[in-house]
């Protein structure tokens, strides 16, 4: 807590406040919603919410029933959804890849399509045609009771399963064919334990028995401190390593002083006439 | 001119200005005062310091350059002696317990642990750290630029071969210390530089894997490794630099430096500035202007966060993995070379990392070494050069400079392809693919169209001198054509354009005699003279004293001359001034 | 135009104090035939500071007062290094670490107002008159060179050095064999590479754990599409079924070495998508593979694998491998397909090693063969 404590008079420190309340809130919200969504037999009004829109919004690539379009031929149809679970749904969906802008590519991150409750509706019905996933709990993504030793560990989980596509400041990185692996700066704790758990995209699977939801919890607390970290050294130059740094340098420092040189070289004013 | 002239008179009129700085016969017993004879007794430097005080430099500031390098150099020696207080260069085991959290009760090298130490619990380690690193990247940014100036200057002609190639050892003892420096922390980036590096010496053929074994002590990464490297980055790398450096200074001083031609600058003479006081001042303020930057770019610009990247660990690497610039080319040219390996009658040939790894940095040097050599062979040239040329006066030399860089351009490119990709969202293997090809293109056309550039550059100054520049204004004359007035350049203007040597070709001897026998030796002497025909054949000269009559001679003829007297394209006296113009047709327009 | 105009018009000269204004006209260039003649040094012209005593001044007091507020930064600078902390719970602004911030602004300023006051100095207050210094060529007289060489022949004369050629050859032969002790010397830096490089940790029965907890892996476990960052059980303290803890048996320097050989991923995928070589059809468990986590071109240590293309990819260097096609090289510079580790499932169920790496891990290099 000394990591929190030693920060409390930090001038960011009320925004910080706020925001995490904020998201407190919503992953209180969200707390209740994956425990009624996975009562799926139960909460039956809140599955079939989800059907009308899913009939509406994602049938046309993905199957009236969720079953997936499947052709070897095109890629314009969407797999099975079938056992993917509301974690799934809740990551693609809340993040706005899905509903997918363009097919055939990467599916980008973009503002939602849908609200949080529709979110929680898709979520209800996709989880109804097959165990999958949930959503985590708010507990499973709460990083604010996190210890130094919590994110000393979650930073050897990170550096040794994430930072190979995300980079070491978790500011993304290349991938094969013009596919990329996003900046986690500004995605939110839930997303990024849902991303770990269904495996988005191109992105490998981290299942809960391989990397605990307490060591997942651990990667989440230590991104969230590389979020909050004060720039010790000034500017991180987008954090993407010695690149930039060279560039900053060639144009930055080279140019200044090279336009310093050019100065000291020239003539200067000059008076154009005689001294008295 | 009369000023000037009177200038010594005025000067020596004023009263002595210091005691130091007004006696030049330390030691005798009039002037000097007591401190000067004290020393010239016992060091006798009087005979030295005469001719070095007022020594002359010429200001222009691409001479400047090599400067940004000398004083980056002694940032990096001063803020480099504050690491070394803090530094343990060991590769013991220590569990981490200062004060940055994110790392606390981590196992992790002794160095990396100091280097943590430094960043965060020594008051201004931070800044010396980034201002050390800060000044490497300047240090081998300035000395490549300096580089270039003087290749594309002609500033490496004799006498100065030697000193071009003094400052090539700079140059690469330069990288080799800044790869050591960059290692020495053993955070995750410097421990994955190194086993890149162990990786490239194993690819040696026969020998690479002892040589690995050699240098680490045993298998990497070892125990020993960062002691040995301290041991080369703080001492004898170091050490062989500032002797070097030394003697690149002395060599300057000695051949005294090169200048631009102009009006009364020629081979014989240096025009410019004495040392004491003018460029004491310029380059003792150009040093803190420096050291200044450094500092504002460590405050302002992280440099290597070594905090985030965590100690080394064979197991986890990073996105972005990536050397410092100076070794970017190197890794862009590992990127983009083909997969060749050969394996044959047991041993394996890794063509694809000896080549690009061990042998592309050797051929660069090869190349710059021999250049002003090979360029002396072809031009035949083997007298005293101390002006300069301007680059669009050697086309070919400054093509083939230009050709080069774009070689280093697209493998720079090519090391940072992953960053490009995802900053302007295109794929790694198109950017691979395009530089594997541009690497060999775009330096063949850098070539023809740096070539063709310059000659046309080289017209244009001709057409200046025959004809004036244009002045935009539109005449008719009385017979309705209509032409544009050219007006004449000054005479310094004129003389500065035309201040470089004609260009000839070396010429072949007889072929055959008259029998119809070759001439004995002649192949390597055509090859010889082809080459020197390719160099200099295409150049547009300057004009000659009969063209630069003709073509006043010409503008005369038009009737539209200016009514002063003179009737060349240049004035020939007195008219400094801009107002004093005649304006000249000069038959250009029509 | 005459002639010791174009020679440097030596009338202009202002020649350091003791120089005498000789020339070396074997250095000019210049031929006969050049188009226009030099006319010689421009007339000086003074500079504003020069004519104006007000502006003088103004110049004065401008550089001085950088001059001060260097002093004054400095100042500062020592304010701030005992104010502000460097470590990660000091102050900070706008997210930027105050130390680093203030000293480096008032370090930075204040040694660019000095260097700028310096240059100002330069520029508009000291005298700007150009001189000129002649040159003279580098080389030495031939009467000196002759001289040189003389003196050098009577000594080598002397010494005897052409015509005792016992002594001279022993000597020489004595001090070319004081090589060998110099090369000699060296060869304790390391011990010879033997086949250190061609062999791993990894041998039949050693469990597939998870890199960091150690935690060993059922097959049931991995999902479909899921990618586990391995080690051997041996670099961890493994809890055997009677209860027994073994500890780990590689630390230190050990630990580092042989984990950078010995590193995996496990990978699942569908059985359908793979292609695996006639001899490797069982090396795979339900579709989950192992392979070496070091990359085959320079070494470093790859994870980034894509899930649905089962490409892997190196950041170092952007060699790409296809995971379900035995490691196969796809693009990019390296030149052998990444090793893969033989499963198989121990009698508790978790996957173990069925035996060691068949090839080097890593970097080629010429004894591999």
């Amino acid at each position: 807590m000394k990591f929190l404590s030693t920060r409390r008079r930090h001038p960011l420190a009320g925004l910080l406040v706020v925001l995490l309340g904020l998201v407190l809130a919503g992953t209180l919200y969200s707390a209740f919603r994956p425990a009624a969504a996975s009562d799926t037999t139960s909460d039956t009004a809140l599955v079939a919410a989800g059907r009308q829109l899913f009939v509406v919004g994602c049938a046309t690539c993905h199957g009236l029933n969720g079953e997936g379009v499947l052709t070897k031929s095109s890629t314009n149809y969407g797999p099975s959804l079938i056992g993917v679970g509301a974690a799934s749904v809740d990551f693609q969906v809340g993040t706005g890849r899905m509903p997918l802008a363009q097919p055939d590519r990467q599916a980008l991150p973009k503002e939602p399509s849908y609200t949080e409750e529709e979110i929680s509706q898709l979520a209800a019905y996709v989880a109804s045609l097959g165990p999958g996933p949930a959503v985590p709990s708010a507990a499973e993504t709460d990083v604010s009771g996190a210890t130094t030793q919590d994110i000393v560990n979650g930073g050897d989980f990170f550096k040794t399963n994430c930072t190979a596509c995300h980079n070491y400041a978790a500011a993304g990185g290349a991938l094969p064919y013009g596919g990329y692996a996003p900046s986690l700066m500004g995605t939110s704790a839930r997303h990024i334990i849902e991303a770990m758990v269904t495996g988005p995209g191109q992105m490998p699977v981290f299942d809960d028995a391989v990397i605990t939801p307490d060591e997942k919890r651990n990667i989440v607390a230590y991104i969230t401190s590389l979020k909050n970290q004060t720039r010790y050294g000034g500017s991180d130059l987008g954090s993407k390593g010695p690149v930039t740094e060279g560039l900053w340098g060639w144009l930055g420092g080279i140019g200044a002083l090279v336009g310093a040189a050019v100065w000291i070289g020239n003539q200067g004013v000059r008076a154009g006439k005689k001294r008295t | 001119m009369s000023t000037t002239a009177a200038e010594p008179t005025s000067r020596s009129g004023e009263p002595p200005q210091t005691g130091a700085g007004g006696s030049t016969r330390a030691g005798a017993t009039t002037r000097g005062g007591g401190a000067v004879a004290w020393l010239d007794d016992r060091l006798g430097l009087g005979g030295a310091m005469k001719k070095q005080i007022r020594k002359v430099f010429p200001d222009h500031w691409s001479f400047m350059l090599g400067e940004i390098a000398l004083w980056s150099f002694v940032i990096l020696l001063l803020t480099g002696v504050f690491l070394t207080l803090w530094f343990k260069p060991s590769m013991n085991e220590v569990t981490y317990l200062g004060s940055y959290p994110n790392l606390r009760g981590v196992t992790m090298s002794e160095a990396y642990s100091s280097t943590l130490h430094l960043s965060f619990d020594v008051r201004g380690g931070l800044l010396m750290r980034q201002m050390h690193h800060w000044a490497a990247n300047l240090f081998l940014a300035s000395m490549t630029i300096h580089m270039l100036r003087v290749f594309f200057t002609g500033a490496f002609r004799k006498p100065r071969e030697l000193n071009w190639i003094v400052g090539l050892a700079l140059l690469q003892l330069g990288i080799v210390e800044g790869f050591a420096g960059y290692s020495l922390p053993d955070d995750l980036l410097s421990g994955v530089g190194l086993r890149i590096a162990s990786g490239l010496m194993l690819s040696i053929p026969v020998v690479g894997s002892y040589i690995s074994f050699f240098v680490f002590g045993g298998q990497f990464p070892g125990d020993i490794f960062i002691s040995r490297l301290y041991t080369v980055h703080v001492l004898l790398v170091p050490g062989i630099l500032l002797g070097l450096v030394a003697a690149h200074m002395l060599l300057l001083v000695y051949h005294k430096h090169t200048q631009w031609p102009g009006p009364g600058r020629t081979n014989n003479n240096v025009v410019g500035y004495p040392l004491m006081p003018v460029y004491m001042a310029k380059a003792g303020g150009f040093f803190f202007i420096v050291f200044g930057v450094t500092g504002l770019m460590s405050a302002l610009m992280q440099i290597n966060p070594i905090w985030m990247y965590g100690p080394y660990d064979p197991s986890k690497v990073s996105a972005g993995s990536q050397p410092d610039w100076y070794m970017g080319w190197l890794d862009g040219g590992l990127r983009i070379m083909p997969n060749w390996e050969i394996h044959a009658w047991g041993f394996t040939l890794s063509l694809n990392v000896f080549v690009p790894g061990v042998l592309l940095m050797g051929l660069l040097f090869t190349v710059l070494g021999a250049y002003p050599f090979v360029e002396r062979w072809i031009t035949g040239d083997n007298r005293e050069h101390h002006l300069l040329e301007r680059p669009r006066n050697q086309p070919t030399r400054t093509a083939f400079g230009v050709s080069g860089m774009a070689a280093y351009a697209m493998l720079w490119i090519a090391g940072g392809n992953d960053i490009i990709a995802t900053t302007f969202h295109m794929s790694i293997e198109a950017i691979i693919w395009a530089m594997r090809i541009a690497v060999i293109v775009v330096p063949v056309l850098a070539f023809i169209v740096t070539r063709r550039w310059c000659i046309s550059l080289q017209r244009h100054d001709r057409e200046l001198v025959l004809h004036g520049y244009e002045t935009g204004v539109i005449v008719r004359s009385p017979t309705g054509a209509y032409s544009e007035i050219h007006a004449p350049l000054t005479t310094e203007r004129a003389f500065t354009l035309t201040a470089h040597e004609r260009q000839t070709p070396l010429e072949l001897a007889a072929a055959e005699d008259e029998n119809g026998v070759p001439a004995p030796g002649r192949s390597k002497q055509g090859v010889r003279a082809r080459l020197s025909q390719f160099w200099y054949g295409d150049s547009v000269e300057k004009p000659t004293v009969e063209e630069l009559d003709e073509a006043a001679h010409h503008s005369h003829a038009n009737g539209l001359a200016g009514s002063n007297g003179h009737h060349l394209g240049i004035e020939t006296s007195g008219h400094v001034g801009g107002e004093d113009y005649s304006l000249q047709n000069s038959g250009k327009g029509r | 135009m005459n002639d010791d105009r174009r020679d440097g018009a030596p009338d202009q000269v202002v020649a350091p104090t003791g120089t005498e204004a000789t020339h070396d006209d074997s250095l000019l260039l210049a031929g006969h035939d050049e188009p226009i003649a030099d006319p010689g040094i421009a007339e000086h012209e003074y500079r504003p500071t020069d004519v104006d005593p007000a502006l003088e001044r103004r110049a004065e007091r401008q550089i001085a007062g950088m001059f001060a507020l260097a002093g004054v930064l400095a100042l500062a600078f020592c304010v701030a290094y005992f104010s502000f902390s460097p470590a990660p719970d000091g102050q900070s602004l706008q997210g930027y670490g105050l130390s680093n911030l203030t000293l480096g602004l008032t370090l930075g300023l204040s040694l660019l107002l000095i260097g700028i006051g310096a240059i100002q100095w330069a520029k508009k207050l000291m005298t700007d008159h150009e001189i000129v210094e002649f040159r003279h060529t580098g080389a030495s007289t031939q009467a000196d060179r002759d001289e040189a060489v003389a003196a050098f022949t009577v000594g080598a004369a002397e010494s005897g050095f052409g015509r005792r050629t016992l002594v001279r050859n022993t000597m020489l032969g004595s001090m070319a064999m004081l090589g060998l002790p110099a090369i000699v010397l060296l060869r304790d830096l390391g011990p010879l590479p033997g086949d250190a490089l061609e062999h791993t940790v990894w041998r039949k029965g050693v469990r597939v754990v998870n890199d960091v907890s150690g935690v060993p892996i059922k097959p049931s476990e991995v999902q479909l599409g899921q990618l586990i960052n391995a080690e051997p059980s041996l670099f961890f303290e493994e809890r055997n079924a009677d209860g027994s803890v073994t500890p780990a048996q590689y630390e230190g320097t050990e630990l580092q070495v042989e984990k950078l050989k010995a590193a995996v991923i496990v990978v699942r995928m569908q059985p359908d998508d793979i292609t695996a070589a006639p001899e490797r059809k069982d090396w795979g468990v339900e579709g989950i593979l192992c392979y070496s986590k070091i990359c085959t071109h320079v070494g470093c240590p790859i994870s980034l694998w894509e899930q649905q293309t089962h490409q892997l990819l190196c950041p170092c260097h952007q060699s790409t491998f296809d995971l379900a096609n035995n490691g196969k090289v796809l693009f990019g510079p390296a030149a052998r397909p990444m090793p893969q580790l033989h499963l198989g499932v121990d009698s508790e169920g978790y996957l173990i090693a069925m035996s060691d790496f068949e090839e080097p891990v890593g970097p080629s290099f010429w004894e591999r063969g």
